[in-house]
């Protein structure tokens, strides 16, 4: 949340941004699109040549899934063997580019061609839980996959996107209705009596508080202090300074090490 | 880079392709094919290959999108021979600079700004005739001015042109000047306005290093010009860091009109709170 709303006690200290939060173990997202997939794979590399047992995902869209660096990412990670899941995203359009008008094959989940891959229900959270525990195993022991996760996006694409000159509300309002990921298995979860209506009243409550209480914190956190404006910008022992946008003040970088 | 490499291709083969890109951030991937492939060939083939393409896009900052949505490549691109480049302010530059650009055999990068694209301009019945082009290598005079030259491109000249208004009321005369074209520059319209008001800023959005600001003043170091300045060139640019998301430290990252007003006071020796001028 202070990420988003660009607070200072957010994972990137409010420099970040939407597009670029941080984490253990999570390398951040991408703006450029498909940039990420190598990434992952050198991710997947590093974990080889470390011999620690991890293994990488890297994520991308239906969108980014025509990048060159991707075929060169799966050639490499195919050649070695890395350990490397890569995840097509496949919501049906690129920002606002549906699949089919873009994509000569919409078979993400082949598109790896010598790298095997697998099409799972995106919508069907068992499903994909499975996919994932299967996958983590797999490329360990045979080097990379490639799987696709057929799903939705309900809203625009980003701020540029109104969601709705590419596709009618109709469809949106379909897919909330009988697809929705969280809906289905709170249904499923019922239709087998493993939970009781009141018990997800209480989860939908305490959700809902949970989401209401980061936001207000976030919104009532402050900005990053304007010192910080050029803090970080390289690992360095003794502090730099760089130009502002005026030839007449600098601006401090403190010693990070 | 593929599809920019296959519009180079289909312009090599004779047509006019007009290959846009989101953002000029994206093309930095397909940067190979602009400047390996269209930039350098009808040099490489002795005049044999032709590329007429035009490449045009957002360029530079918008709002809140962070680092790496926010780069200027106007350096970039106008460091490579055999490209052309613009890069324009107005309504009438967008309308001239891109018909020029479509109509110019060589290829062209245009340089737009996504908030300028909202924004309206008065103009001319000529600028809307059928083949009204704005000169590629030819700046504007925005707005005269006698005591000193900034000289801007894009969006920053609408900031030189506040800048101007504020520092009229206290008797400083601007002379702003609107590039038009980053390559080629138009050297002589600067020139020519420093032989007139004996100091210069450069205004640009995009990072200081090698910059546009910076091309300039070498330039005008090397020419007739420098006897004529009564003072040191000084630029005023985007901050020397990656784009920050948050918005305090993103408009510290801008050059601002106050930057632009802080270096025009310091290069005519005028004090922040008086009219008065050495």
């Amino acid at each position: 949340m202070d990420s988003a709303t660009s607070r200072k006690l957010g994972c990137a200290k409010g420099k970040g941004g939407s597009m670029h939060m941080y984490n253990y173990n999570f390398y951040g997202g991408n703006g450029i699109v498909g940039a990420q997939v190598p990434l992952g794979a050198g991710i997947a590399f590093a974990n080889q040549y470390k011999n620690n047992g991890s293994v990488a995902m890297a994520l991308y869209g239906d969108g980014a899934a025509n990048q060159g660096q991707l075929f060169e990412s799966f050639n490499m990670a195919k050649l070695w063997n890395l350990p490397c899941i890569f995840v097509c995203e496949n919501n049906r359009y690129g920002m606002g580019t549906a699949v089919h008008r873009a994509s000569a094959s919409v078979d993400y989940y082949t598109r790896g061609d010598y790298v095997p891959g697998i099409r799972v229900d995106g919508m069907d959270i068992l499903a994909v839980r499975e996919a994932v525990k299967f996958s983590k195993k797999y490329v360990l022991e045979n080097g990379p996959i490639n799987l696709e996760f057929v799903t939705y996006r309900y809203h625009g694409h980003s701020m540029s996107d109104p969601g709705t000159s590419y596709r009618t509300r109709d469809e949106v309002k379909e897919v909330r209705q009988s697809l929705d990921p969280i809906t289905t298995f709170r249904d499923k979860l019922l239709q087998v009596d493993m939970v009781s209506k009141d018990d997800i009243k209480a989860i939908d409550a305490q959700a809902k508080q949970h989401v209401e209480e980061e936001t207000a914190k976030a919104l009532a956190s402050t900005e990053p202090d304007f010192k910080q404006l050029a803090n970080d910008i390289y690992i360095t022992d003794k502090p730099l300074s760089f130009r502002s946008c005026n030839a007449f003040e600098k601006l401090p970088h403190e010693a990070n090490i | 880079m593929g599809f920019a490499g296959l519009a180079v291709g289909a312009a090599m083969a004779g047509l006019k392709p007009i290959c846009e890109f989101m953002t000029f951030n994206f093309s930095m991937q397909a940067i190979d094919q602009v400047i390996n492939s269209a930039a350098k060939s009808h040099y490489m083939s002795a005049g044999s290959v032709k590329v007429p393409i035009v490449f045009r896009g957002p360029n530079g900052a918008a709002a809140g999108v962070a680092a790496q949505h926010s780069q200027c490549f106007a350096a970039w691109y106008g460091h490579c021979p055999g490209l052309k480049v613009v890069s324009p302010y107005s309504s009438e530059d967008c309308r001239g600079l891109l018909k020029a650009a479509i109509r110019d055999p060589n290829p062209v990068v245009v340089l737009e700004n996504e908030l300028m694209y909202g924004l309206s301009f008065p103009v001319s019945d000529e600028a809307l005739s059928e083949d009204f082009i704005v000169e590629i290598g030819k700046a504007k005079i925005e707005r005269e001015g006698k005591h000193i030259t900034l000289v801007s491109h894009s969006r920053t000249v609408g900031f030189c042109l506040e800048a101007a208004e504020q520092l009229a009321a206290e008797g400083v005369s601007c002379e702003v000047i609107n590039l038009r074209s980053i390559r080629p520059i138009d050297s002589d319209c600067i020139e020519k306005s420093i032989m007139k008001t004996n100091h210069l800023v450069t205004v640009e959005g995009g990072w200081p290093m090698f910059g546009v600001g910076a091309e300039i003043c070498a330039q005008i170091m090397e020419g007739q010009a420098f006897d004529y300045l009564d003072a040191p060139a000084v630029r005023v640019t985007g901050a020397d860091v990656p784009m920050p998301y948050a918005k305090v430290l993103e408009d510290g990252a801008l050059p601002q009109v106050k930057d632009i007003v802080l270096s025009v006071r310091k290069t005519l020796h005028i004090h922040n709170d008086a009219t008065q001028r050495v």
